[in-house]
C-alpha cells in the first residue's frame, strides 16, 4: 500500500524563538517525521505541544517569531527551507496542499469562493484557462458540496463551518496534491458534520494514494484516520507507532494517561485525569519532560532526556520504562459520578419556556406578518436537588439559550422558571432580588474571556462574596483561600492575574467563582469545550466532589455527547430548540432513541480503531426550526409520512421517565436501531 | 502563558512610565514634555525680561548677548516671550484634557453598556456635534464671551470631550462582548458597578492613548485660535499669538517666527511621540496573535 | 442593501436637522442678536426697537427657525447681517474656491496616503516604515498655520516660485487661482496623509498577520498578489471612515489655511463674518459645512456597504 520512499521527511527538527532575554527557547525540540506517500500519519498532542508548528514548517513556513535552529525539512528530496520563495510557493497549494483549522477564517472574507478556487487552479492545475470553470464544479462534487453554482458565488461567512471545510479541502485538492496536511481539520464543527468531514478525506486518502498528516488533540479522529500516530508532548515526539498499537496498549505513561482521560461514551465513569501541566514553550527543563507528573518517573528519568526506543508492537518510546506504561492506570477503576436520590426535593422547573430572538421592525408589526418560529419552544425541565441534567445538541440547538433565560440574561417569550421553594422567578437580571441571585450562578465556556483581566484572582473571588454576603476584607482573603483549595489551586492564586494561568486554572477560578455564592443551581455551560482533554477530565472530577459536597444541582450544556454521558443524571437532547427525548442518562444513551439521537450517537468517535462511526443523516446545516410539526424533518433518515411535517409528535414514555418525542411508535424504534441496518 | 508576576497594583503606571522609557521613542517623547512642563511652570523666575517690556530703539532685532533669540516688532525680547509662551495653553489644555477625558469616557463607556434608545439618541447628537466645522463653536463662544481662560477651558472640554464619547463607546462595545461582564450581570450588579468594576478598567488604556492625542489636537486648536486673533489677547505671550504676530515680518526677523515654531513643535512632537510609545507599551497597537 | 442605505440616509437627514436645530438654538442663546451686533453702542430704546422690527427679530424664534430652514431647503440663506447682501451669493463662489481646495488636497493626498501606508505596513520597523512614521508624526505635529507660514517663507520669499498671498477675487474662473493654491493644497495634503498613512499602516499590519494571509502563502499565491489582492482590500476596509473623518477636519482646517494665503474661501468667510458680528452669514456657512460633513460620511458608509460583503449579506451564518 505505501511506496517505501519518504515524501515528507523531517529529521532532527528544532525550531525556537527568542525569548526577552536573548536566549533561544525551543518550541520543538529534535522532532523527526516521516511519511510515504498513500500513508496518512497522525500527530496527537495538547496545546503547546508543538504540533502545528511541525505541520506548517513541513512546508517550509513558520510563524513570525519562530526560527528553525537546526534539522533537515526535506520534501521530495529538497530541503524545504533552501527553497526559493518562488519554488516554495510552486509547491505550496500545489504538491503540498494544508487544510487550516479553522476555515472561516482562513478564507480571504472580501473575495467570492469561486474566484479563489479558480486562484487555486490558476497556479497550480495544468488544464487551460477555458477549462477551469468546469473543474471548479467537479471538485465541489468530490467535496459532497450539492448546488455548486451558487456556492461559488457566494462570499466565505455565507457558508456555514462544515461547508467551509469542505472548500478548503476542494481548493487543496485543486493543485492534485501528492501530499496533504491537515491541521485539526474538524475542530469547531458538529459531531456529525465532523463525521461526514472524515469520511470524505478517508475516501480521497484511498482513492488519490496521497500521504496524509494529520495534526489533532482528538484520539477519535485519529482513530478513524491515520495508520500510524505520533505524540507529542511538550515539543518532542514521546510515542511513535501504528494507532492499533498506540491506542491500545501505548508504551508512554504520558499515553496511557492521556486515553485514559477520555470520557467513553459506553460507561458511566468519569475519566482519570492527569496531575499538574505540561512545560510551557520556553520553560527550562532536565530530563524528561513528562517526569515531574509521572508516577514511574526515577532519578534516571530526570538527569537526561531519555532516548527512543523500542516498546512493545512496533512502537518506539521516549521512555525507559515502556513496558511498565500500563503501571499507571492498571487496575484503578474510573470514579463513579455522585448521583442524587430519587426523591430528593425540586430545585428547579421550567415549565412551557419559549425563547426569541427575532425582534419585529414597525414595518412588520404593522403588516401583521406572521412571526418566525421561536428559536426555543416548549421546554418542560425539571431539575431535583444534587442532580445534574445534561444538555446536549449541536449548534443551534438552543442549549445556551436556554442557560442564558434560566440565568435572567434573556427574557423568555412565554413559560415560567420557578425555584425549589415555588418562587417564580422574574424573567430578567434585574427583576430578580439578590437572594434570587445568589440561587443560581452559571460558569462561562471560554476561560480566556469569562475573567476580568484586569483583577486579580482574589478580586474576582471578592465579587460574590461582598455582593451575596457582604463580606469585608480580611474575611474576603480567608473565604477566597477556602475557595481556592475546593477548587485544588490553593493560597498562592490569590494574587494572581488571569494572564498568568493556564486555561484549566482559569476555568477552576471560575468554578470557584461561581461556588462562593453557595448556589443551589449551577449552570455550565460548554465549560469544558475550550480545554485540553486531560484537563477538562480534571474539571469534571472536580464538578464531581463539589457536587457531592454541597448538594449541587448542576445544568450541563455540551455538544460533547461522552462528557455529558460522564457527569449526567438525565440527559435531554435538543434539536433546533426543541427537546427531542429526556430521560435517564443511561436510557438516553441506549435503545430506544429518538432518530436524531440515533443519528449523534452513531456519529461520535472514539479512540479505537475498530470502530467506525454510521453516517445516518445528510450533513446539513439548518438555519431555524420549522414552522411546525417535527422539528428533525428536514433530515430524519426514518421518517415516516407528511405527519411529520404537520403534526407536533408525541411523547411516548419508555419507562422510569424516558421519553421520546417521534410519531414512529417505541417498539418500532428500537426494533429499527437494535435489529436492522440503517437506510442510508 | 506568561511568567512574570505583575507589579502589585499601585505601581503599574511606573511600570508603564518604565517601559515607554526604554523605548526610543517613549525617552525623547516623555524627555520633551517634560522639559515643556518643567520650563512652564519655572519660566516667570528664569526669563530675562519682563515679557511686557518694550524697547522701541531695538525692534526686530537679531541675536545678540542681550537678547538671545532678538526682539519682536515691539522690542520685547523673544526668548522671554517664547520661555512664557506656553504657560497659558497648557494650563487650559492641560485641564480642559483630563475633564474632556472624564466626561466623555464615562459617557461614552455608559452608553456603551447601557445601548437601547438611550445610545441611538445620544449617537445622533453627537454626529450633529461632531459636524460642525472644529474651529467654529469654539470662536462663536469666544466672540460672545471673550477669550478668557475661563471660557476656553469649559468649551474646548466640552467640543473635545465629544469625540471621546465615540471612542469610549466602541472601547466599551468590545468589552460588553466578554464573558466576565455577562457573568457580572449575571450576579446581579447594579450597571454603575459594573461600569466602574469591569468595564472601566479595561477600557482605560485605550482612553489614555486617546486622552495623549486629545491633549495634542487641544493644543493645536488653541494655538490656532490664538493664531487667528480670538484666543490669548494681547500682550499676553502665546506661541500662535507670536507667530501671527511675527510672519509679517519673516523676511527680516526669522528668528520671531521661527522660535515659537519649534517650541511649539517639540511639545506637540513630544505629546505624540509619547502617546505613540504608550500604546505600543499597552499593546494596543499590536496585533494579538500568539507567536505558536 | 438598499434599505441600509435608505436607513443611512435617513439618519443622515436627521442629524442634518439636529444640527440646524442646535446652531439655531446656539445663536438665540448667545446674548445680543443682529441688531445688536449692527447698532453696537447704539443699541438701545427707539433705534433698537425699530432695528428688530425691520429685521423680522420681534416674531416667534420657532417661525424664525421654520422661515430659516425652510429658506436653506431652496438655497436661500437670507440676507447678511447689514441687510445688504444675498449670502447665497456671497456664498457661492467661496463655497467653490474652497471645494477647489480640498479637491486638490483629497485627490493627492488619499492615493498617497494609502500608498505610503501600504509600504510603511509592509516593511514594518524597516527603514521605509521608520522614515514615513517619524515623516507622519511631524506632520500630524505642526499646526497648520505653522506649515502654511514655513512654507510660503521657503517658497515665495527664498525662492520666489510662488506668490505668498492669493490677491485673485473671490469670483475669478478655477484657473485664475491655479500657482496660488499649490502651497494651501500642499499644506493640506500634508496633515491630512499622516493621519490616513496611520491608520492604513495599523490595519495593513493586523491583516498581514491574520489568518486568511497566511492561507493564501500556503496556497502557493505569490506574495504580491497575497498583498493586493487579499490583503489590501481587506485592510483598506476600516480606513475608509478614517478617510471621512479626516475630510471633516478637513473643512475646519481650511479655514486656517484661507486666512494665512488669504485664500477667497469658505473659511476666510467665516473668520471675517465672526470679526464683524454677523451672524446669519455664521450660521449659513455652519449648515452648508455640516450638510457638506453629513454627506461625506453618507458616502463613506455607502463605500464600506460596497466593500465590504459582511455588511450587506442577508444569509449571514452563524460561528
Amino acid at each position: 500500500m505505501a511506496d517505501t520512499t519518504p515524501l515528507i521527511d523531517i529529521r532532527k527538527l528544532c525550531v525556537g524563538f527568542r525569548g526577552r532575554s536573548g536566549t533561544m527557547l525551543p518550541v520543538l525540540h529534535e522532532v523527526d517525521l516521516t511519511v510515504c506517500r498513500g500513508e496518512s500519519i497522525g500527530i496527537v498532542g495538547e496545546s503547546g505541544s508543538g504540533k502545528s508548528t511541525l505541520a506548517l514548517a513541513a512546508m517550509g513556513y513558520l510563524k513570525h517569531g519562530l526560527q528553525k535552529i537546526s534539522g533537515d525539512v526535506i520534501y521530495d528530496g529538497a530541503e524545504m527551507f533552501d527553497h526559493s520563495p518562488a519554488e516554495l510557493a510552486r509547491l505550496r497549494g500545489g504538491q503540498l496542499g494544508l487544510i487550516p483549522q479553522n476555515s472561516g477564517q482562513a478564507l480571504t472574507p472580501t473575495m467570492r469562493i469561486g474566484t479563489q478556487i479558480r486562484e487555486a487552479l490558476h497556479l497550480h492545475c495544468a488544464l487551460p484557462e477555458g477549462e477551469h470553470a468546469t473543474r471548479a464544479r467537479d471538485l465541489l462534487a468530490q467535496v459532497r458540496l450539492p448546488d455548486p453554482e451558487a456556492i461559488l458565488r457566494r462570499y466565505p461567512h455565507e457558508l456555514s463551518g462544515g461547508q467551509q471545510q469542505r472548500i478548503a479541502i476542494a481548493m487543496a485538492l485543486a493543485g492534485e496534491p501528492d501530499a496533504l496536511l491537515l491541521d485539526e481539520p474538524t475542530t469547531g464543527l458538529d459531531v456529525t458534520t465532523q463525521a461526514h468531514i472524515l469520511e470524505l478525506l478517508r475516501d480521497l486518502a484511498r482513492t488519490r494514494n496521497m500521504a496524509m498528516v494529520y495534526v489533532s488533540h482528538d484520539l477519535g479522529v485519529i482513530a478513524r484516520v491515520c495508520d500510524r500516530v505520533q505524540v507529542l508532548y511538550a515539543g518532542e515526539t514521546v510515542l511513535e507507532g501504528p494507532t492499533r498499537a498506540v491506542l491500545r496498549d501505548p508504551a508512554h505513561p504520558y499515553a496511557r494517561g492521556l486515553l485514559a482521560s477520555i470520557p467513553r461514551l459506553g460507561e458511566q465513569t468519569l475519566p482519570r485525569a492527569l496531575d499538574g501541566r505540561p512545560p510551557g514553550p520556553g520553560e527550562p527543563r532536565k530530563g524528561c519532560a513528562f517526569a515531574p507528573r509521572c508516577a514511574l518517573a526515577t532519578q534516571d528519568c530526570r538527569a537526561a532526556t531519555p532516548p527512543m526506543i523500542a516498546g512493545g508492537a512496533d512502537q518506539i518510546s521516549r521512555c525507559l520504562y515502556p513496558g511498565r506504561a500500563d503501571e499507571i492506570t492498571g487496575d484503578q477503576a474510573g470514579t463513579q459520578p455522585h448521583g442524587c436520590a430519587k426523591d430528593s426535593p425540586c430545585a428547579l422547573d421550567l415549565a412551557g419556556l419559549s425563547i426569541r430572538y427575532d425582534r419585529p421592525g414597525l414595518f412588520e408589526r404593522l403588516r401583521g406578518a406572521p412571526r418566525p418560529p421561536a428559536t426555543v419552544d416548549g421546554i418542560d425541565l425539571h431539575l431535583q436537588q444534587g442532580e445534574t441534567i445534561g444538555l446536549v445538541g449541536e449548534s443551534g440547538s438552543g442549549k445556551s439559550t436556554i442557560l442564558k433565560a434560566i440565568a435572567g440574561l434573556l427574557p423568555p417569550a412565554a413559560g415560567q422558571i420557578t425555584l425549589g421553594d415555588d418562587t417564580v422567578l422574574p424573567p430578567t437580571v434585574e427583576g430578580r432580588r439578590p437572594d434570587q441571585l445568589r440561587r443560581i450562578q452559571m460558569i462561562f465556556q471560554n476561560p480566556d474571556d469569562s475573567l476580568n483581566p484586569r483583577q486579580s484572582v482574589a478580586d474576582i473571588l471578592a465579587q460574590p462574596l461582598r455582593l451575596y454576603f457582604g463580606l469585608k476584607d480580611s474575611d474576603q482573603r480567608v473565604r477566597a483561600v477556602e475557595l481556592l483549595d475546593t477548587v485544588r489551586l490553593g493560597a498562592p492564586y490569590l494574587d494572581r492575574r488571569p494572564g498568568q494561568l493556564s486555561g484549566g486554572e482559569k476555568q477552576r477560578v471560575a468554578v470557584a467563582r461561581a461556588f462562593a455564592a453557595g448556589p443551589e443551581i449551577v449552570l455550565c455551560d460548554e465549560i469544558t469545550s475550550a480545554l485540553d482533554v486531560s484537563v477538562q477530565a480534571a474539571v469534571l472530577d472536580l464538578l464531581n466532589d463539589l457536587k457531592a459536597a454541597h448538594k449541587t444541582a448542576f445544568v450541563f450544556v455540551s455538544h460533547d455527547l461522552t462528557v455529558v454521558r460522564a457527569l449526567s443524571d438525565r440527559v435531554a437532547v435538543l434539536y433546533q430548540g426543541r427537546i427531542c427525548e429526556f430521560g435517564p442518562a443511561a436510557a438516553v444513551y441506549g435503545a430506544p432513541s429518538h432518530p436524531y439521537t440515533a443519528v449523534l450517537l452513531n456519529a461520535v468517535l472514539t479512540p479505537d480503531p475498530d470502530h467506525a462511526p454510521r453516517l445516518m443523516a445528510e450533513d446539513v446545516a439548518e438555519l431555524s426550526p420549522p414552522a411546525q410539526g417535527c422539528p428533525f424533518q428536514r433530515r430524519c433518515p426514518v421518517k415516516c409520512g407528511d405527519i411529520c411535517d404537520t403534526d407536533t409528535p408525541p411523547a411516548r414514555e419508555a419507562g422510569d421517565g424516558h421519553v421520546i418525542r417521534c410519531h414512529i411508535p417505541l417498539d418500532e424504534l428500537c426494533a429499527r436501531q437494535t435489529g436492522e441496518a440503517p437506510k442510508s | 502563558m506568561s511568567t512574570a508576576t505583575p507589579a502589585p497594583r499601585g505601581l503599574r503606571s511606573l511600570e508603564i512610565l518604565r517601559a515607554m522609557m526604554a523605548r526610543p521613542s517613549g525617552a525623547i517623547g516623555l524627555t520633551l514634555v517634560a522639559f515643556h512642563l518643567v520650563l512652564a511652570v519655572l519660566s516667570p523666575w528664569i526669563a530675562p525680561f519682563d515679557y511686557k517690556a518694550m524697547d522701541a530703539t531695538l525692534t526686530l532685532a537679531g541675536p545678540s548677548p542681550a537678547h538671545w533669540l532678538g526682539t519682536d516688532h515691539l522690542g520685547r525680547d523673544v526668548l522671554t516671550r517664547v520661555m512664557l509662551g506656553g504657560r497659558e495653553a497648557l494650563l487650559v489644555t492641560g485641564t480642559a484634557t483630563p475633564v474632556a477625558l472624564i466626561w466623555g469616557g464615562l459617557l461614552g463607556v455608559y452608553l456603551g453598556l447601557k445601548g437601547g434608545w438611550r445610545d441611538e439618541v445620544a449617537m445622533r447628537l453627537v454626529d450633529a456635534f461632531l459636524a460642525l466645522p472644529g474651529i467654529l463653536p469654539l470662536l462663536v463662544l469666544i466672540t460672545v464671551f471673550g477669550s478668557g481662560g475661563e471660557v476656553l477651558m469649559p468649551t474646548l472640554a466640552f467640543f473635545f470631550g465629544i469625540p471621546v464619547i465615540r471612542v469610549a463607546r466602541a472601547a466599551a462595545h468590545e468589552v460588553v462582548a466578554r464573558d466576565f461582564v455577562s457573568a457580572a450581570r449575571a450576579r446581579g450588579h447594579r450597571p454603575l458597578d459594573i461600569v466602574r468594576r469591569e468595564l472601566l478598567p479595561n477600557v482605560t488604556d485605550t482612553l489614555l492613548v486617546e486622552g495623549a492625542m486629545r491633549w495634542s489636537w487641544m493644543l493645536l486648536g488653541f494655538s490656532a485660535l490664538s493664531f487667528l486673533g480670538f484666543g490669548v489677547s494681547p500682550p499676553k505671550p502665546d506661541w500662535g499669538l507670536m507667530i501671527s504676530d511675527a510672519r509679517v515680518y519673516m523676511s527680516l526677523a526669522p528668528l520671531g517666527v521661527i522660535a515659537p515654531v519649534v517650541a511649539l513643535s517639540t511639545l506637540i512632537i513630544g505629546i505624540n511621540l509619547s502617546a505613540d510609545a504608550l500604546a505600543k507599551t499597552l499593546g494596543l497597537d499590536r496585533s494579538r496573535k500568539a507567536v505558536i | 442593501m438598499l434599505a441600509l442605505i435608505i436607513r443611512r440616509l435617513a439618519l443622515g437627514l436627521v442629524t442634518v436637522w439636529l444640527v440646524s436645530v442646535i446652531i439655531f438654538l446656539g445663536v438665540e442663546a448667545l446674548p445680543g442678536d443682529a441688531c445688536t451686533a449692527i447698532l453696537e453702542r447704539d443699541a438701545h430704546g427707539e433705534a433698537l426697537a425699530k432695528c428688530r422690527e425691520v429685521m423680522g427679530l420681534n416674531t416667534p424664534a420657532l417661525s424664525r427657525y421654520l422661515d430659516w430652514s425652510g429658506g436653506i431647503l431652496t438655497g436661500d440663506f437670507g440676507l447678511s447681517a447689514n441687510g445688504q447682501e444675498r449670502i447665497s451669493e456671497l456664498v457661492g463662489y467661496r463655497l467653490r474656491n474652497s471645494l477647489l481646495l480640498a479637491a486638490g488636497a483629497l485627490g493627492v493626498g488619499i492615493p498617497l496616503a494609502i500608498f505610503l501606508g501600504v509600504v510603511a505596513g509592509l516593511w514594518r520597523d524597516r527603514w521605509p516604515d521608520i522614515l514615513f512614521s517619524t515623516g507622519a508624526i511631524f506632520a500630524m505635529t505642526i499646526p497648520e498655520f505653522v506649515a502654511a507660514t514655513i512654507l510660503i517663507l521657503i517658497f515665495a520669499i527664498w525662492l520666489g516660485w510662488v506668490p505668498a498671498i492669493v490677491l485673485t477675487p473671490a469670483d475669478a474662473p478655477p484657473l485664475e487661482f491655479f500657482p496660488e493654491f499649490i502651497l494651501a493644497s500642499t499644506v493640506l495634503t500634508m496633515l491630512m496623509i499622516a493621519h490616513i498613512m496611520r491608520m492604513v499602516r495599523a490595519s495593513m499590519i493586523e491583516v498581514m498577520a491574520g489568518d486568511y494571509v497566511q492561507m493564501a502563502t500556503l496556497k502557493g499565491v505569490p506574495h504580491w498578489r497575497v498583498v493586493f489582492r487579499h490583503a489590501l482590500p481587506n485592510a483598506l476596509l476600516p480606513a475608509i471612515n478614517v478617510i471621512a473623518l479626516t475630510v471633516a477636519w478637513l473643512l475646519g482646517g481650511v479655514v486656517v489655511v484661507e486666512v494665512v494665503f488669504n485664500y477667497p474661501g469658505l473659511g476666510r468667510l467665516l473668520v471675517d463674518a465672526i470679526s464683524d458680528r454677523d451672524l446669519p452669514v455664521v450660521q449659513a456657512i455652519t449648515m452648508i459645512v455640516a450638510i457638506t460633513y453629513v454627506g461625506v460620511n453618507l458616502l463613506a458608509d455607502i463605500l464600506s456597504l460596497a466593500l465590504n460583503p459582511r455588511l450587506r449579506s442577508h444569509h449571514m451564518r452563524g460561528t
